[in-house]
């Protein structure tokens, strides 16, 4: 078939064009404009060349707070999709039972970052909290504000409880897709029950596992709300991942440039992963 | 290997079956003897499927027995039953090699690797897919993908039967009959018994020694293909095969004669016929066409290679009769019907016909 070619229909996405503009591009060039250049207030910049990129690579608290965050982001994974898969595998595939586990799994997704925050904020609290209280009354010394491990916990049993049901969701779909007639020939064959997972829930599951394990990686990677409202990156500096560290630079310290330069590193490590991702998404696609 | 008894076997697929038309299966009794090679064969949503899934356990019967051998395997597991089943749609481990999909029904039976080596190269070499071994399975077409689904069926060399459920739809015509003979000849070298669904009447006319005909979630009747063709038990059989398939004629008795409007038709004995709705069976096969007998109308003529078939119009009925390739419609066509052919049905049913 011959294609029409036509310019005039470049005006159609011109809408689209300028909206992103707006909204993406010249924020980010501001930004860019910030990364080179110092300022003492009154709008009076200085070139600063390439500075601020220097002094934050060889910062201890960037790479201190890149690895907290990379290690926040591995533990959220390792609970998170196996979790996720079991609770999956065994959600009822038919009944009444599929729609109240499909509402409660989705309950948790749907509510705010910030009251997830502060839900577990009063939670964990020893004087007044619910959890708090109990776990102390059982002789447990538990106080997320005072012992970072303790803050470590809180932080991370609160995005799996917030989390887990968005990779639940998303392996439920790749296993109700599955017809009754591979169940039929496994038990033909004689499969055992991990042989049944292994050899045809998962291959089925493998493609929106990616997805959840992609979506679950930048998300915690770029965590702010709850830890803030909970632990505001306290005590001390234990629960501060890299997005509270950029605030904290950028609106308590107010230094415009040296933020800006951690926001271009920090968008270009994201940009960079999912580059990963995307390019071990395809491949396994051309590979079937 | 197995003789397979279903005894007095009813299903439901609904919680309460009150009435007859909730059960998928209203009731099958019925031997397949050990080593014999059945066809399966009915309309769609006759119950063929939940009959076998029945046999190999995927599904637990509402009512009645199954036995092996005389045990009594009702509540025994799909694996405790042993039984090979092959479905309509290819079922492959995407993630395995060709090799090892064959390998899989084996190694999880735990069979030593050695025979498990030596049982899946016969069955890749059967099956004509010794080329694609290491291939990974995923990248197969349809009908390589069926074949793997075959192959895992006949890999294993003990198992009490094996179950088809219509295992060729996939495959093109040709490479249907290659596998179609295979099959036979695995039958007779093994003696497996073998069940075979279809609703392809030539595919069952030659797999099996005998067919089985089911209509409506029953079995309406058995018989070698021969039986089939001229003694069918139910109108439905007669309908349902040959092509085209048997006429029937709504007609009623008077001794030895059957009248059809004005006609009056020489029946070859007295039909034991009670009240009810009496018909005429017989097939186009048995009509001849010529120039004496009961006048028709004569409405069409298909060619259909080494046949013809007549298509006309006997007292407002139509009825189909087959000619030679070479003969000719006469001008003032009239049909006769043969008596050899001729069955006498009561709702629907045979009835036999005496002296
Ligand atoms: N899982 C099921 N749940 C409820 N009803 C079912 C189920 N499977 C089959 N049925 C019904 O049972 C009847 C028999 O179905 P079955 O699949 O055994 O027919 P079949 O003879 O194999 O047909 P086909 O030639 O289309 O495969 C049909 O009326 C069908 O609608
Ligand atoms: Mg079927």
């Amino acid at each position: 078939m011959d294609k029409t070619w036509n310019n005039k229909a470049w005006f159609l996405v011109l809408p689209v064009l300028v909206l992103v503009a707006f909204s993406a591009v010249i924020p980010l060039m501001t930004v860019v404009n910030y990364s080179v250049q110092d300022t003492f207030g009154n709008n009076v910049f200085f070139w600063a060349g390439t500075e601020w990129f220097e002094e934050l690579l060889h910062s201890d608290r960037f790479w201190e707070a890149m690895v907290r965050n990379l290690i926040f982001s591995f533990i959220i994974l390792a609970i998170e999709v196996p979790l996720g898969i079991f609770i999956a595998l065994n959600m009822p595939k038919k009944g009444w039972g599929v729609p109240v586990c499909l509402v409660l799994m989705a309950l948790t997704v749907i509510i705010p970052w910030n009251v997830v925050g502060t839900i577990w904020q009063v939670f964990g609290r020893n004087d007044i909290g619910l959890l708090g209280y109990y776990v102390n009354a059982l002789g447990i010394d538990y106080n997320y504000v005072q012992d970072p491990f303790d803050a470590w916990v809180t932080v991370i049993i609160m995005d799996v409880w917030h989390w887990t049901s968005l990779v639940v969701l998303l392996c439920y779909a790749g296993l109700v897709s599955i017809p009754d007639a591979f169940y039929q020939a496994a038990k033909i064959d004689g499969a055992s029950r991990w042989a049944v997972f292994r050899y045809i829930q998962l291959p089925k599951m493998q493609r929106v596992l990616l997805i959840a394990v992609l979506l679950r990686f930048m998300d915690s990677f770029m965590i702010y709300t709850e830890p803030f409202v909970v632990t505001g990156g306290g005590p001390g500096n234990s629960t501060t991942f890299l997005s509270i560290d950029l605030v904290k630079t950028a609106l308590g310290q107010f230094d415009l440039g040296p933020a800006a330069a951690m926001s271009l590193v920090y968008f270009l490590i994201i940009l960079l992963l999912s580059w990963v991702f995307y390019t071990v998404m395809t491949n396994y696609d051309a590979e079937r | 290997m197995a003789r397979i008894d279903v005894n007095h076997i009813r299903h439901s697929y609904l919680p309460n079956p009150q009435k007859d038309s909730d059960f998928a299966l209203k009731e099958v009794h019925h031997i397949f003897e050990d080593g014999g090679a059945y066809a399966l064969l009915g309309p769609s949503g006759c119950g063929k499927t939940t009959l076998l899934n029945i046999i190999s356990g995927l599904l637990h019967p509402s009512h009645g027995q199954l036995l092996f051998n005389g045990r009594d395997v009702t509540n025994l597991s799909t694996q405790e039953r042993n039984i090979a089943q092959v479905f309509q749609f290819p079922v492959i481990y995407d993630t395995m090699t060709v090799y090892d999909n064959l390998a899989f029904p084996l190694r999880n039976r735990r069979v030593p690797e050695t025979d498990v080596d030596r049982k899946v190269r016969e069955t890749l070499d059967m099956i004509d897919l010794a080329g694609l071994a290491k291939k990974k399975a995923r990248g197969l077409t349809a009908d390589q993908k069926q074949k793997i689904s075959l192959g895992r069926g006949l890999v294993r060399s003990d198992v009490n039967a094996i179950l088809f459920d219509e295992p060729l739809t996939v495959i093109d015509p040709h490479m249907k009959w290659v596998l179609r003979s295979q099959l036979k000849q695995l039958h007779r070298r093994f003696g497996y018994t073998m069940v075979y669904v279809t609703h392809d009447q030539t595919e069952a006319l030659t797999f099996a020694d005998q067919v089985v005909v089911m209509y409506d979630g029953g079995i309406v009747q058995i018989g070698t293909p021969a039986e089939l063709f001229e003694r069918p038990r139910h109108t439905f059989v007669g309908y349902f095969i040959g092509s085209p398939g048997m006429n029937v004629l709504p007609v009623a008795l008077e001794g030895k004669t059957a009248k059809l409007g004005a006609q009056r038709i020489e029946l070859p004995g007295v039909p034991k016929a009670e009240a009810g709705a009496v018909e005429l069976g017989i097939r186009p096969e048995y009509v001849r066409l010529g120039r004496e007998g009961m006048a028709v109308q004569v409405s069409k003529v298909e060619d259909v290679g080494r046949h013809k078939v007549v298509r006309a119009n006997l007292e407002g009925k139509e009825i189909a009769a087959v000619i030679g390739e070479d003969d000719e419609v006469p001008a003032e066509p009239k049909v006769r019907f043969d008596p050899a052919g001729i069955n006498i049905y009561a709702d629907s049913w045979r009835v036999e016909m005496g002296a």
